[in-house]
């Protein structure tokens, strides 16, 4: 592999961005804003300068690496701290730091009346640097550093208004439940290293080919608990909702466009893992596929425009890790929606904070109303985001979601019709909500009170809307042209030949139920937002259905029930037995002592001669006892 | 003479000291008990030097009799002491440091 020595400063830059503006405190408020966006934009500039040496090489060179140092070396454990970056890594390499760098310009704006701005941009170049290091480590251990990073980065952005209670737990939640996951890539690479005595990616792909499948499943599940939780996938989706407690750039940034789709790159990148093992893969596609109708549903039911959008993004990021179950068919496509979904949510949420900040912090969408003539540049930046995400030809959610359903149903036999209709399904009830979230916000009657002063957003923050929308009308267009993205990718999975041509449909078949799918969807929302009347409360003489999705299809109480309580219980359990087991047997040796004290105590009566007939009968007795033993 | 009979003075000596240790209330007899016991192990130190022919005995039992001349000296003034305060010699009487 070619090695380069420039890789590091991809990193290096919002690390020391993020410490310059940590350490400098209160001294750096004034510039602390410019230098974290400067920073984030030089990893952008490095990134396009890595990209176009990668364009200059051959397709098999392509792929770069760079040892920074030896990290642990323990008798055949041996881990170099070493960065790789190739045609996959590149691709989000410019999603993070091209995007990242869009919400540092927006957030310049959006924070500029919070006191702590400083702060928050030295947690979004601690995000950058993390998310880079977790593309680009060489190696599970590598990217498990980088994971722990976003972890932390995301932890901190929930919980920046940390002041309010309700914004502190749910940051709790969050970190709690991505331990969860956590654990499952802790295991992955204990096993990963117990069998194969590797956990490079190289190394493991190496050991791969002839390892036990038995092995490879269960390192396989485990990644697939890791990517759950880091991506908010069934069954540990429920912290992404509370999440959006976070400042909107942060639910921008990393719970839309880059952290949430860790686990997609980690499945993809274990691409050798998972084709090896096919039980893991179908449990990959399983979860994929539970989770886009999942979000989907709760997407329906959600008033709050951030939680519908958040609900909509565990949704999309089904449909990644549904492709990237469904195998080398499926990667690539997994990937462009990723992409393609980076820039939509990243804008639809940027526009979502766009209509907070001339809203008064307003989310409840049935207060809005009407604000397309006040927000004009937000109506349609974000009404594109939202042509693209229901799947609208020729914009990008069209491509990369089509590809997605059309690969599903070629998955084969009866799995890949159930798998087709389902992302199909989802599709329309993504154009559903969606509308929802459009009409309700934009263009039905307004819902507001009088002392509301909607406002459009100033140039700041609309121009990084505006970028990413140009980039949701076009990037699927050029993705997709001669499959562009497709072949670029080709040389990270590997050669898997050419993969059967058989089709259930013609892709064009494919498209126009997808594009039926999307027609109805948003037909009824239509229907029941845009032309009839819509209640500033939310009405509560609803069905169970309604209910139920309200509360995130019970996703807490079924948490609270099966794992809350029942670990609360044994909590108690433990606390009681170590008060009375184990303290009891410490305070028992203590009474003891104490007690057979206070009985000798009482042979001290101060007679000098009954002191004298205890220390004689304690010799005689002495005398005796040697006398015995030596006789 | 078969010097074991000394051993048996000493053991005798030693007992009537001991019982007597025990037994009386006044300290000039408690003390003088005391007395008898050391004495009774000086004894036995010097004839065990006998038996074995050598001088160690011996020269331990002088080390006795300095600390015991010693300890009268001290033990008779604090004898003296509490007589002159309290007007009683019994052991009994002086066991103000219980509990």
């Amino acid at each position: 592999m070619t090695t380069s020595t420039s890789l590091i400063y991809l990193i290096a830059l919002p690390l020391a961005g993020a410490a310059i503006l940590l350490l400098a405190g209160r001294r750096a408020d004034k510039w602390g804003h410019l230098l974290g966006t400067a920073m984030s934009a030089g990893s952008f500039a490095v990134g396009l300068y890595q990209l176009s040496l990668m364009l200059d090489r051959p397709t098999e060179e392509r792929a770069v690496g760079q040892k920074l140092f030896t990290w642990i070396s323990v008798g055949s454990f041996n881990v170099d701290a070493g960065l790789l970056l190739d045609q996959l890594s590149i691709c989000f390499v410019l999603l993070i730091t091209g995007v990242g760098t869009l919400i540092h310009i927006y957030s310049i704006s959006y924070m500029s009346h919070d006191e702590n701005r400083r702060r928050f941009f030295a947690y979004l170049n601690l995000f950058i640097a993390s998310m880079l290091l977790l593309v680009l480590g060489d190696s599970y251990l590598n990217l498990y550093v980088g994971w722990e990073g976003v972890g932390l980065a995301s932890y901190l952005l929930i919980g920046f208004w940390n002041q309010k209670p309700a914004y502190a737990t749910a940051s709790k939640k969050a970190f709690v439940m991505n331990r969860i996951g956590d654990m499952g890539l802790s295991f992955a690479i204990m096993i990963a290293f117990a069998s194969f005595g590797s956990v490079s990616f190289s190394g493991v792909e190496e050991a791969s080919h002839h390892a036990s499948e038995a092995a490879l499943t269960a390192i396989g599940i485990m990644l697939l608990i890791a990517a759950a939780g880091k991506s908010a996938q069934f069954p540990l989706q429920a912290w992404l909702g509370d999440a959006m407690a976070g400042p909107t750039p942060v639910s921008a940034l990393i719970h839309a466009a880059t952290m949430v789709t860790a686990g997609v790159y980690l499945i993809v990148r274990s691409n050798f893992i998972f084709d090896a093992a096919p039980i893991a893969q179908l449990l990959v596609v399983i979860v994929g596929a539970i989770t886009l109708i999942f979000g989907a549903i709760v997407g329906t039911a959600k008033d709050d425009i951030k939680k519908a959008l958040a609900a909509s993004t565990m949704s999309q990021i089904g449909y990644m890790i549904l492709g990237a179950g469904l195998g080398p068919a499926g990667y690539a496509y997994a990937i462009m929606h990723l992409l393609t979904h980076g820039f939509f949510k990243a804008g639809m949420f940027l526009g979502a904070g766009s209509v907070m900040h001339g809203m008064n912090d307003e989310v409840n969408m049935r207060r809005y109303g009407a604000l397309r003539k006040f927000m004009p540049i937000t109506f349609i930046t974000f009404g594109l985001g939202y042509l693209a995400i229901i799947g609208v030809p020729p914009f990008a959610g069209f491509y990369s979601k089509d590809l997605i359903i059309e690969t599903a149903f070629n998955a084969g036999g009866f799995k890949g019709i159930l798998l087709g209709s389902t992302a199909l399904f989802g599709a329309a009830i993504t154009a559903f909500y969606m509308t929802r979230v459009m009409v309700l916000t934009f263009t039905s009657p307004k819902r507001w009170e009088e002392d509301q002063h909607p406002h459009e957003s100033p140039i700041l923050m609309w121009i990084p809307m505006a970028i990413l929308a140009i980039g949701s009308v076009t990037t699927g267009f050029l993705f997709t042209r001669g499959d562009a993205l497709k072949n670029w990718l080709k040389p990270v999975f590997g050669d898997h030949g050419g993969h059967s041509e058989e089709h259930l449909f013609e892709p064009i078949v494919v498209s126009a139920m997808a594009v039926t799918a999307v027609l109805i969807g948003v037909g009824i929302a239509l229907a029941k937002y845009q032309f009839s009347e819509v209640d500033a409360e939310a009405p509560q003489n609803v069905s169970i259905f309604t209910r139920i999705a309200r509360k995130d299809l019970m996703q807490d109480s079924v948490n609270e029930s099966l794992f809350m309580r029942p670990g609360q219980a044994l909590t108690r359990l433990l606390v009681k037995t170590d008060e009375n087991v184990v303290d009891g047997a410490v305070r028992l040796v203590g009474r003891t002592a104490v007690g057979a004290g206070s009985e000798l105590r009482k042979t001290q009566t101060g007679f000098a001669r009954s002191y004298a007939a205890l220390i004689l009968i304690g010799a005689i007795a002495l005398i005796a006892g040697i006398w015995v033993v030596t006789q | 003479m078969n010097p074991y009979n000394y051993l048996y003075v000493a053991a005798l000596l030693f007992t009537i000291g001991a019982v007597g240790v025990v037994v009386r209330r006044n300290a000039i007899v408690v003390f003088m008990c005391v007395e008898l016991m050391l004495n009774a192990a000086n004894l036995t130190l010097v004839t065990f030097a006998r038996i074995n022919g050598t001088l160690e005995g011996q020269v331990v039992a002088f080390f006795t009799m300095v600390v015991a001349a010693c300890e009268v000296v001290v033990g008779l003034a604090i004898i003296v002491a509490i007589y002159r305060s309290r007007r009683s010699a019994s052991v009994d009487d002086a066991s103000l440091l219980k509990r």
